[in-house]
């Protein structure tokens, strides 16, 4: 068996060392950051989700903590998703005022897109917003409320506002704007608000049930 | 002493601009240059960095064995990028949320290794510092006009989104540079078009610097002749 020379091992255990050492160190001072840093951080993530939930519901037309009032639902075909997406209720005087439900268009044209579907407790809606998307820049992006006013075009909808058969494009015979060169991305967002609304009328008295059942 | 740091300044701002000749960390070059402030605050970040690791290696240079210093120089990198990455999360959660993936990266962008290899480990700590500083200014520097050019050219607007950086009240920064009715060219904000401008930036440097050594060739035949 050959042998290490003494010299030569120590210069091995001398590099681990060091190395060790710069990692310890390294490690450290990002834990320390980190600590430091934590509360902020989780701070920024609950005020951009409140910040999206009161674009959509004023904080003056309801009176619940809306990170509190969070409840799973789960509907694939209406919905758009296989899991459970979060809806949030919003009450005032323990009375339902709205619904706020994170359901996804599954068919845009670079992958699903994922919304913000706000629906007052009468069915109409509150407001639309795309929370995350790939559709392509200048074209699908429109939906995008920084690019566009879009997406402002469903405030006050409902499904008799107009007819069900009305939820579409124009180019389909429907009352909502295609965007030039783009129709696949609108289609997709129009379709799955419909459903959305939907699946709301359908569920409503369940959604409301399951949100008591959580505050107890 | 203060030629060689003239020198140093001198080459990272111009000479050897690691975004106009280096070429290194072209894959954050061009794909956050899109707009003004997005340039900016990558371009802030890495010239933090930059100047934090050619610190950290300069001072630990006696102390980093040489047959281990690249492993040596990554652990730094990376300790020194997710603190500014948790830092920017914390403070400057908008901006955050706009350079994404492109604050990790920074560990890949070749220059902060670069630097650490070829510079910070062979000289002192003053003219370490002084290159990483540098070396990030002009880094930011290209990243920033790229950024303005894209952004003029693709949307029309300077300025735009500068609340990610300087809160609400810089709302109304935005400029409209060519009018409000600007219809955008996709393609400047695309990657082919990032690659263009940077191309014309640097066709720009280069015929600059020919014009400036002719220039002084002229002058020091002037100068020969008149003795003759």
């Amino acid at each position: 068996m050959a042998s290490i020379e003494p010299g030569k091992f120590r210069r091995l255990l001398l590099s681990a060392l060091t190395l060790t050492g710069f990692a310890l160190l390294g490690a450290a001072l990002v834990a320390y950051t980190e600590s430091r840093t934590r509360d902020q951080i989780a701070e920024n993530i609950r005020r951009q989700v409140l910040d999206s939930l009161y674009a959509l519901v004023p904080r003056n037309r309801h009176d619940n903590d809306l990170l509190k009032a969070d409840i799973n639902v789960q509907d694939e075909e209406l919905l758009g998703v296989a899991k459970p997406v979060t809806a949030y209720i919003a009450t005032q005087n323990n009375q339902p005022v709205a619904v706020l439900i994170r359901s996804v268009a599954p068919n845009g044209y670079s992958g699903p897109i994922e919304l913000l579907v706000g629906i007052w407790w009468n069915g109409t809606l509150a407001g639309v917003q795309v929370v995350t998307h790939r559709e392509t820049p200048g074209l699908g992006d429109l939906i995008d409320s920084d690019k566009s006013d879009w997406l402002l075009g469903f405030n006050n909808r409902s499904l008799q506002d107009p007819g069900l058969e009305r939820w579409a494009v124009k180019r389909d015979g429907g009352d909502f704007d295609q965007f030039t060169g783009a129709t696949v991305t609108p289609r997709a967002v129009i379709k799955a608000v419909k459903n959305t609304l939907v699946y709301f009328e359908a569920n409503k008295t369940a959604m409301f049930a399951a949100y008591q059942t959580r505050q107890e | 002493m203060i030629q060689r740091m003239k020198s140093v300044i001198g080459e990272g701002l111009w000479k050897n601009n690691p975004g106009l000749v280096q070429l290194l960390g072209l894959c954050p070059l061009l794909a956050i240059s899109t707009t003004f402030f997005n340039a900016l605050g990558l371009g802030l970040a890495t010239i933090f960095v930059l100047t934090g690791s050619n610190l950290a290696v300069s001072l630990m240079r006696r102390f980093i064995p040489a047959d281990i210093r690249v492993p040596i120089f990554v652990v730094i990198i990376a300790s020194l990028v997710t603190i500014v990455e948790l830092l920017m999360n914390a403070f400057f959660h908008d901006l955050y949320r706009v350079l994404g993936i492109f604050i990790p990266l920074i560990v890949t962008n070749c220059i902060i290794i670069g630097r650490a290899e070829s510079f910070a480990s062979k000289n002192s700590v003053p003219m370490a510092l002084a290159d990483g500083l540098f070396m990030g200014i002009g880094f930011a520097f290209v990243l920033v006009t790229l950024g303005s050019i894209r952004e003029i050219l693709g949307k029309g607007t300077l300025f735009s989104q500068a609340h990610m950086m300087l809160g609400e009240s810089a709302r109304d920064m935005q400029i409209h540079v060519l009018g409000s009715d600007y219809p955008g060219f996709l393609f400047a904000m695309l990657p082919p078009g990032a690659f263009l401008c940077l191309g014309l930036l640097i066709a720009l440097k280069n015929v600059f610097d020919r014009q400036q050594a002719e220039r002084s060739r002229v002058k020091v035949q002037a100068a020969v002749e008149s003795i003759t």
